[in-house]
């Protein structure tokens, strides 16, 4: 019985960070969506989101509900920047140089962090609190089952936002067909820019989570490369597919964390990469559009 | 083209050399090379050893990316793999250690077809990232197949012996590191000569064409893998024998993406690319160090500010060349030689 007890317990931890990594992911596909680029800096912008709040909330003790409006804001101000002063000067480049420049971004993000901060993990104040939860006999720690609740809150509101705002629409016409939304009257580069403004905050939002969880360091980008798993096996263009496979990721990760050993974490998430890459490489929900060789 | 240099053979325009000058100059660069042992202190040998290795393994990438189109994020790997080679023969077999560099070579070039075979299912980004995953995989087997690799703690080398002497000084490394980064630049110049090269060429330019003029696509882009991984599994070999230790943490996705970054900043499918471009990534950090050190008696901890300030530069060189100048530092060269030829017409 403690056995299943223990079971369930990992499985509702594992739910928690996949939907973190699926919030995470709906940066990476926003992102994509909308100018085609897929953002390896999604990562390091996660951790700036985490480094923000530290320095509003602890550094200058402002509330924490204050600090996190301000902490997202600058994750989007920082994306509104890369769009405006490097992606849009890229358009028409090679989708590879695209990749790199924001590879070379990650490593920037990185270095300012560690200039400012310190290479030394450290701890967000608290301001979830401690008191666990119960969901039947089962303990979920209250970080990890706020986060679930604010990851699920944020995607929901997400999906509303892209069925019935003006934005959204805009923003799924440009994906579709740019050119027929250009004549359509939309302003195209108004949408990327958009799109990296949301695109990044929610990864600094998705920062604050994970970062009151489980502290903040400037390794702390390599959740990014777990959330480039999940949208490669969701698919790079679809909403769904990051969140159905960031809860799928969150799980295996808990179970193959607990009953193999931490280390086989991310060899079982990069396993299913490869795996996922050579049976279905567009992914669970994503167009069909890779050559095959 | 230059002025007055007009083939009349086949041979002769394909010729790596073609003019006097060039031979010249390619005379001063092998009387500077041998000189600079005699000349250099210890410290500078030590760099350029370390720029001999770069070049090796930075002229493989290009190989792969520069000139066959297909981006790899595994280049630390398949060193590691070298690497990891070098020093399980060199502990328990004891060959002499150009046979080992050569079966690291052949090592990594077998783990990079096995890891090329699914890859190539698909290209661009989805090849990068699944480069990225195969290295994140390797990683973990170095990591846990301990009575290997040595686990978490590595592996120590044990010095070369050539001749019988043990190359143990940066001087005597000089003399194997720099020729053996030689011969590969040279086998790599040579190697876009041949029918397989220009294929490759062809490949990158539009694959479907290539296949149309009769090219097969897998077993052309599986022997780029293998060519470039042999280049990485010596290089990572000569690393074993430069550093003589080897551990799951010498060879991280940063030198993946340290190697991809040199190729892109010397320019794409460009020899010279490759090798200016592994020497400026590998000298900016030092030029950094002299830099930090100058401002130390200014500054409260200088010390610890030159490692994120490497950081900042090493992501921004990338950005500011991908940007700026996207066919790299040969391009510039390029641009220099042409002044120069065109020097007393055109202002």
């Amino acid at each position: 019985m403690s056995d299943l007890l223990f079971f369930i317990e990992v499985t509702l931890a594992g739910l928690g960070s996949g939907a973190l990594l699926s919030l995470t992911a709906l940066a990476f596909v926003l992102i994509y969506k909308a100018t085609r680029v897929i953002n390896l800096a999604v990562g390091e912008i996660l951790m700036m989101g985490g480094y923000f709040f530290f320095a509003f909330a602890a550094s200058m003790s402002l509330s924490p509900w204050i600090a996190i409006p301000l902490a997202i804001a600058g994750g989007a101000a920082i994306g509104a920047l890369v769009e405006r002063g490097i992606i849009r000067r890229m358009l028409g480049e090679s989708p590879i140089s695209v990749f790199m420049v924001t590879v070379g971004l990650g490593s920037v993000l990185v270095g300012i962090v560690e200039l400012v901060w310190g290479t030394d993990p450290r701890t967000l104040p608290d301001f979830m609190g401690t008191a666990p939860i119960f969901i039947g006999e089962a303990y979920v720690s209250r970080k990890i089952a706020i986060s679930f609740v604010v990851a699920a809150l944020v995607i929901a509101v997400f999906l509303l936002l892209f069925r019935f705002w003006r934005g959204g629409v805009a923003l799924r016409a440009t994906a579709t067909d740019q050119a027929a939304a250009y004549s359509c009257g939309i302003n195209v580069p108004g949408v990327f820019s958009l799109a990296w403004t949301i695109g990044c905050g929610t990864a600094a939002g998705a920062g604050v989570l994970l970062g009151s969880i489980g502290g903040i360091a400037p390794t702390m980008g390599a959740f990014g490369l777990s959330a480039l798993v999940v949208v490669i096996v969701g698919g790079l263009d679809s909403v769904a597919g990051a969140l159905v496979a960031g809860l799928a990721i969150g799980l295996v990760e808990a179970w193959a964390g607990t009953y193999l050993g931490g280390e086989y974490k991310l060899v079982s998430t990069f396993g299913i990469l490869i795996l996922m890459l050579m049976i279905r490489p567009y992914g669970l929900f994503g167009t069909k559009e890779i050559e095959r060789l | 083209m230059r002025i007055a240099t007009a083939n009349e053979t086949y041979l002769a325009d394909a010729a790596l050399i073609q003019t006097r000058t060039q031979w010249a100059w390619m005379g001063v660069l092998t009387v500077a090379l041998v000189a600079a042992p005699f000349v250099l202190n210890s410290y500078w040998l030590y760099l350029a050893c370390l720029v001999a290795i770069n070049v090796a393994s930075a002229t493989g990438l290009n190989i792969l990316t520069g000139y066959t189109g297909l981006v790899s994020l595994g280049q630390g790997a398949f060193m590691a793999v070298g690497a990891y080679t070098v020093a399980w023969l060199d502990r328990n077999l004891g060959a002499p250690f150009l046979v080992n560099l050569f079966a690291g070579g052949l090592m990594a070039a077998a783990v990079g077809v096995f890891v090329g075979l699914p890859s190539l299912r698909v290209k661009g980004l989805y090849l990068a990232i699944a480069t990225i995953g195969a290295s994140l995989i390797l990683h973990f087997v170095f990591l846990n197949w301990s009575s290997v690799t040595g686990g978490s703690r590595g592996m120590n080398v044990a010095p070369a012996t050539f001749l019988g002497t043990p190359l143990t000084t940066y001087f005597q490394l000089y003399w194997v590191l720099v020729p053996v980064a030689a011969l590969m630049v040279l086998g790599a110049a040579n190697l876009f000569r041949t029918r397989i090269g220009r294929a490759f060429i062809a490949i990158r330019d539009r694959d479907i064409s290539a296949e149309v003029l009769g090219i097969p696509l897998l077993r052309y882009k599986l022997l780029s893998f293998a060519i470039s991984s042999f280049y990485a599994g010596v290089a990572g070999g000569l690393w074993a024998y430069f550093f003589r230790s080897v551990g799951p943490e010498s060879f991280t996705l940063v030198e993946s993406i340290f190697y991809l970054a040199a190729v892109i900043v010397g320019g794409m499918g460009s020899i010279l690319g490759g090798i200016i471009g592994a020497a400026f990534m590998t000298l900016v950090p030092e030029i950094l160090r002299f830099g930090v050190e100058a401002i130390a008696p200014y500054v409260n901890n200088a010390g610890t500010l030159l490692s994120p300030v490497r950081t900042v530069v090493f992501g921004a060189l990338i950005i500011l060349f991908l940007v700026f100048e996207p066919q790299g530092l040969a391009e510039i060269v390029q641009r220099i030689r042409r002044f120069f030829h065109l020097w007393p017409f055109r202002r």
